[in-house]
């Protein structure tokens, strides 16, 4: 049992280390990383379907028990997550067997690929809040790396950026990790969901709430602490671009939404109003960046900002339904952006550039394009019945129901604005004729070459459709990992055994020497 | 004992923040380096500093005998150590190539992947003649 | 860099170091040490012989490419995790194997010690990875 819910963190992990074993073997990369991200994709299904039927599942890693251990939790949420990163990671994969050229290969890209997603599920799966401190660091460094490679100019400065300001994420987390502990004496989330409420100098415990506000906020790219993203994510290889923008920075969205609906929850007045406020300059900020852009990736970036400010914004109202509808945010938002991030890369392929000048004529030379790029686009923007309506529409509603009338007026300036942006890609690249200086001429969609390419795209295309048009066990499994996440006693009773809910409990249960 | 040990991370806090600020990319990663080990230095000091015996437990028996020091930070504070060696060691690499490719430790002035006109995406090429490394 | 000093110190002090190392490394289970020790103690062999012959002759010295030893130790700490689906116990149980070679000594192994040189191994290719990467220029 416990091995189904370690494969989405060991597979990749075995995948990365054969391939950089056979780092001169670049074809034998490739084989690697699709046998892994298929035998990923395959496991995650599983464990997603294993959460769904049986509950929550826990493993006490190396057997020590649960608060002195490491224990790895899947929900509902992770598990729904841990899929998500299968079907990017396969998608992505593929669409580097062309997208990514022989020199990166050769420098490692497939098994940086794979410990990308190692960390990535780690950082899901995780119970622990030092150990998600590690996974952080391990997914980071595998970014690092992935953004720089090739070095290229732009990239080198791009990485610059990202890597010191994640960095400086880092370390806040790692303060505000320590300072939790010594308020608390255990770092096991359960456990620390059953201390913290008994914390008695709770100003401390909202203001250490802050420090991770801000150290995820900064991993999520939420306002004020975005300026990394548009200064870097455009800059690699667009199949690293698409995984960074579909996955990364919901892994920030996911360790705040763990973070305060299972530990901070003691002074809601506070902090979620900050994220509120948060989630509503996010949405504006990025939309408005994206409306000043020509560039198709510079364009999409500033989107993941906006786009996040949804999901903190069901996070922030903090009801049942706008949970749900954040979560189900997250998993139309990672398929979408990323599709779109690939699309735009053909767009280069077709046109010769990403400059939405000197690109045109499209919808004519190539109506298969035309319609790849418009599926995940009206998703983006919200329109039925794609991915991206059902979301907006129970945010909405959810923002409606607790008379939170800004916020619903400002995520609806966004969702017009992001028509807006998606409608000036597609005039310009699509509608327009091929403009005086165009890089080259367009030539058909070139199906059969660029097939490596076409695929990942049509296949998220079609997720996209799925979940718009046949929306229920999406929508249900939104609805359970919502109920989870409101009522922590499930997670912490599966962690540290029945009974462990009670806090007076356990606060004599296990007594850790730590005198709070 | 713990409020010498506050004083000295924020003293660590500040050096790294006025390193960070200063516009200097070897700067900014000295900076970093000093950073992580502040927060080293804040996990120490909230496992609580204590006179007791070293957590070992004496063999045959189960329970430690003496009261004993608190084992875990020192455990945290290693992972993070080696964790902040391997970001260290990249991020120097990083700030090398980048100076080596842009003749300029101005993080200010690197503006290749956010050019603010046509001009600006040579700007580091232009820099190459007059390589200013502000010391 | 052309310094004799360097170069009789270095011939001397390399293979003490390396040796350290190894004795670091298998220290490391009980007492102070470890594959992350030990590691940086061989790459600070590795740097002073390139430091003193170039990072050419480091490179012929090591036999493999860094990367290769990255990859390797990767799977040596992986494999080492799976040691405890024999004993059927959670991932990463450690598993001993003692032996009693003499009267006074016995011999414990465990995939423990697998998952330290796998680290050794990493620290090893990854630091001399950006080490040489460096000094090439």
């Amino acid at each position: 049992m416990s091995w189904l819910l370690l494969s989405p963190m060991l597979i990749p992990f075995l995948g990365a280390s054969v391939a950089f074993l056979a780092w001169n073997r670049p074809r034998f990369g490739q084989v690697v990383g699709v046998v892994s991200a298929v035998l990923l994709l395959i496991t995650s299904v599983a464990l997603l379907l294993d959460v769904h039927a049986n509950g929550i599942r826990v493993v006490q890693a190396a057997n020590w028990e649960a608060p002195f251990g490491i224990s790895f939790v899947a929900d509902h949420l992770s598990a729904i997550m841990v899929v998500l990163t299968a079907i990017i990671g396969l998608a992505t994969i593929v669409y580097s067997l062309f997208d990514i050229n022989r020199e990166r290969t050769y420098y490692g890209y497939y098994p940086l690929l794979l410990t990308l997603l190692f960390g990535v599920n780690g950082a899901f799966l995780t119970g622990d809040l030092f150990n998600l401190y590690v996974w952080f660091e391990v997914l980071l460094l595998a970014s690092f790396v992935l953004m720089s490679l090739g070095g290229t100019r732009p990239q080198l400065d791009g990485t610059l950026k990202y890597v010191f300001i994640n960095l400086l994420a880092s370390a806040l987390l790692l303060v505000a990790i320590g300072l939790t502990y010594g308020m608390t004496g255990t770092l096991n989330m359960a456990d620390l969901a059953v201390k913290l409420p008994l914390v008695e100098n709770s100003g401390l415990v909202t203001a250490v709430a802050t420090m991770f506000l801000i150290a995820f906020g900064i991993k999520a790219g939420i306002f004020p602490l975005f300026a990394w993203l548009p200064a870097s994510y455009h800059t690699p290889p667009v199949a690293v671009s698409a995984i960074f923008a579909g996955l990364l920075t919901k892994v920030g969205v996911y360790t705040l939404i763990r973070a305060f609906t299972l530990l901070f929850t003691q002074d809601v007045g506070y902090t979620h109003q900050l994220l509120l406020w948060a989630a509503g300059l996010t949405m504006l900020t990025g939309v408005l960046g994206a409306a000043a852009q020509f560039e198709i990736r510079r364009i999409l970036s500033w989107h993941i900002i906006s786009q996040i400010g949804y999901m903190i914004m069901g996070l922030a109202l903090y009801t049942p339904l706008a949970l749900v509808g954040a979560v189900f945010y997250i998993t139309h938002h990672i398929i979408v952006k990323a599709n779109l991030f690939f699309v735009g890369g053909i767009i280069k392929r077709l046109t010769g550039s990403f400059e939405l000048e000197e690109t045109g004529g499209l919808y004519k030379a190539s109506p298969l394009l035309a319609v790849l790029f418009l599926i995940p686009a009206f998703s983006l923007a919200g329109f039925p019945p794609l991915s991206g309506f059902w979301p907006k529409y129970i945010l909405f509603r959810a923002g409606l129901e607790v008379e939170s009338y800004l916020i619903v007026a400002v995520a609806l300036i966004t969702g017009i604005l992001t028509t807006f942006s998606m409608t000036k890609i597609w005039a310009q690249a699509f509608w327009k004729g091929t403009p005086e200086g165009a890089a080259r001429p367009v030539r058909g969609s070139r199906f059969r070459e660029l097939r490596a390419l076409y695929l990942p795209v049509m296949f998220l295309a079609g997720i996209t459709i799925v979940i718009g048009v046949y929306a229920q066990p999406f929508l249900e499994l939104a609805q359970a990992s919502a109920a989870e996440l409101l009522d922590s006693r499930a997670y912490v009773e599966s962690v540290l055994g029945e009974g462990a809910y009670d806090p007076v409990l356990a606060l004599t249960g296990s007594e850790l020497g730590v005198a709070p | 004992m713990e409020w010498i040990l506050a004083i000295v991370s924020g003293f660590i806090f500040a050096c790294t923040l006025y390193l960070m600020l200063s516009r200097n990319l070897l700067r900014f990663v000295f900076g970093l380096s000093l950073l992580t080990n502040a927060g080293n230095l804040v996990i120490f000091t909230a496992g609580r500093v204590t006179r007791a015996a070293p957590p070992l437990i004496e063999e045959g028996a189960t329970t430690a005998a003496a009261t004993t020091a608190n084992p875990l930070p020192q455990a945290l504070i290693l992972t993070a150590i080696v964790i902040g060696f391997g970001l260290l060691v990249f991020s120097i690499v990083l700030a090398y190539r980048n100076f080596e490719e842009m003749n300029t430790m101005d993080p200010d002035s690197i503006r290749v992947a956010e050019p603010l006109d046509e001009t600006d995406k040579d700007a580091g090429d232009v820099r190459i003649e007059g390589a200013e490394v502000r010391t | 860099m052309n310094s004799l000093i360097l170069r009789v110190v270095g011939r001397l002090l390399v293979p003490l170091m390396l040796l350290f190392s190894v004795f670091l490394l298998l220290r490391g289970h009980n007492e102070p040490g470890g594959g992350f020790v030990g590691g940086l103690m061989a790459v600070g062999a590795f740097g002073l012989y390139s430091l003193t012959y170039g990072v050419a002759t480091a490179r012929k010295a090591l036999f493999v490419d860094p990367r290769t030893l990255v990859g390797l130790g990767l799977l040596l700490a992986v494999i080492s995790g799976f040691g405890a689906a024999f004993i059927d116990a959670p991932y990463l149980t450690g598993v001993w194997f003692v032996w009693d070679l003499a009267p006074d000594f016995t011999l414990h192994v465990g995939t423990p010690t697998v998952f330290d040189v796998g680290v050794y191994l990493v620290v090893i290719g990854g630091v001399l990875m950006a080490l040489f990467s460096v000094e090439d220029d």
